[in-house]
């Protein structure tokens, strides 16, 4: 059996989340104030995951940096790689949000996104 | 001089909602002042996401939360003024502001403080040892890693568990500093559990529970800190003491509302939220002048500010219909467990939205609303900490308007 007790991270709610997965493949979940915890929890079992926010270099804007994010979550070992690759980005105003400035990144199915509109000046 | 029907000092989350609601309600000549160069305060700096869950139903950063209202304001034709620093309001509710095209003065028939709040200081803890280089506030060293490119330092220390130094922990370790831990007086931690666990547990980064920094170190430049455990009445306990080094030691000791102008309006504050004392229309002692959002009292979620903005804006639109509000006689009177609340003063006659934080954590417990004998509301709840603030409506339909009402919480 497999079991972790974790606090989900889903919301401001921060429920204390029991999940147990039995060897016979039956899932137990109990203390989630919703079913998006249920989710998590059992995700956060067998494979965690997280997005993360950061920045990039931006030229020609107000500010020095634009703010980034992943457009859903990279299993959380990956993290530091997508740093990586975020920190070696470098875009040119204007900046809108949405605006894709990796796409796939690391190979692992998200993309990271701007997360600031920017003019250019 | 310039009027309007209501200005609005601050564009950050809760003076943006306020003036889209305001326009939503039929107020048109709305003005909003800002200081910076663009509207959205705080929120440009906060990167991470966590956003708009409950007013959009999906995760935002800071920036996309803001845009959105930003864009809203625009739409609806809100007139802003940026660059310009509001340095006086009076009790008439005569702004001055100095701004790049000189001085600036208006007059509203409601003005709506939405100013927002400045973090405690290294100063206002009276932390011995020497002055050196490296130590910074939360906010600003998230300003200067978000918005400057300027990274603080490599070996980093926080002291206080707050939220933005947490997430100030997190976004350090992405960027390559070495996140040694986290020093908390007190026995719990005072930022959210969702923030401990992905900023704190993703990184391995300790926190230290009922720890103290006694001393700071280093001449020119931060060296480290001596720090001790302290028992229930935050005395040291001997034999604790231990010394951390680092370049840098991070402040997240709490956040203060900024009232400056509103003192000088005549505005009455509450010892306890360090913001304004308002009634159910979020209405100051000052005819006129009405508060919202991290001004009037620290929120933990902007979800929150912007419905606290928009509900003000409600009040200030009846005010403004009918050049007045009804009177607010009622005192609603804080148990002792409880941290703080707002509204502190109701009508008796109408629902009401009461805000509140618990002073201590509990498990199993029941806040209680009463008026005399009468239990207006009750709420039981697994668990309650000061981390979070609690919001529940109590209903006019069992008040009277004479008695004060009573909040209190007791275990179950």
């Amino acid at each position: 059996m497999k079991s972790k007790t974790l606090t989900c991270i889903i919301c401001p709610n921060g429920c204390t989340i029991d999940v147990k997965a039995h060897d016979n493949g039956d899932i137990e979940v109990s203390g989630n104030k919703c079913p998006r915890g249920k989710e998590y929890a059992v995700q956060e079992l067998f494979d965690p995951r997280r997005t993360i926010s950061s920045t990039v270099r931006i030229e020609g804007a107000m500010l020095p940096l634009c703010s980034v994010r992943l457009d859903r979550p990279v299993p959380k070992k990956e993290i530091f790689a997508v740093m990586e690759e975020i920190n070696k980005v470098s875009i040119k105003a204007p900046s809108h949000i949405g605006d894709v400035v990796i796409e796939n990144v690391c190979g692992l199915g998200a993309n990271v996104i701007v997360t600031k509109n920017l003019d250019k000046i | 001089m310039r009027t309007h029907d209501a200005v609005i000092i601050g564009g950050g989350p809760a003076g943006l909602a306020a003036a889209v609601q305001l326009k939503k309600n039929g107020i048109d000549d709305i003005l909003i002042i800002e200081r910076e160069k663009h509207l959205g305060g705080i929120l440009r700096q906060c990167i991470h996401d966590g956003f708009g869950l409950t007013r959009f139903g999906v995760t935002l950063s800071g920036p996309e939360y803001s845009q959105r209202f930003i864009d809203m304001a625009n739409e609806l034709g809100v007139s802003t003024v940026t660059n310009a620093t509001v340095i006086d309001l009076n009790g008439d509710r005569v702004i001055t502001a100095a701004t790049q095209q000189g001085l600036l003065q208006v007059q509203g028939k409601a003005v709506i403080l939405t100013m927002g709040c400045r973090e405690r200081t290294r100063g206002a803890l009276a932390i011995p040892g020497t002055r050196p280089a490296g130590v910074f506030n939360a906010g600003v060293t998230q300003s200067y890693v978000n918005l400057y490119n300027t990274m603080v330092g490599k070996e980093v220390l926080i002291m206080g568990s707050g939220d933005i130094g947490l997430i100030m922990a997190r976004r350090l370790t992405l960027e390559g500093a070495k996140v040694k831990g986290v020093f908390e007086i007190m026995p719990y931690p005072s930022g959210l559990p969702r923030n401990i666990e992905q900023c704190l547990n993703d990184y391995d980064i300790p926190l230290y529970l009922s720890h103290s920094v006694v001393e700071i170190k280093g001449q020119e430049r931060i060296e480290g800190v001596r720090v001790v455990q302290v028992d229930e009445s935050f005395r040291p306990i001997e034999g604790t003491e231990k010394y951390f080094s680092c370049d840098t030691l991070v402040l997240s000791v709490g956040l203060i509302p900024e009232n400056e102008l509103s003192l000088a309006a005549g505005v009455e504050l509450d010892w306890r939220t360090n913001g304004a004392v308002v009634d159910e229309f979020y209405q100051s002692n000052v005819p006129g002048i009405f508060a919202a959002g991290n001004v009037l009292h620290v929120h933990d979620l902007v979800d929150f500010v912007s419905k606290e903005a928009e509900a003000m804006a409600e009040g200030v639109a009846e005010y403004l219909k009918n050049g007045a509000l009804p009177e607010c006689g009622l005192e609603i009177k804080a148990g002792n467990d409880i941290g703080h609340l707002i509204p502190q003063r109701v009508s008796g006659k109408r629902d009401f939205k009461l805000s509140l934080r618990v002073r201590k954590p509990w498990g199993k417990c029941c806040l209680e609303v009463r008026q005399g004998e009468t239990v207006l509301k009750s709420l039981k709840l697994a668990k309650a900490i000061p981390a979070e603030m609690i919001e529940l409506v109590i209903p006019a339909e069992k008040m009277n308007s004479v008695e004060d009402l009573e909040v209190r919480v007791y275990e179950i």
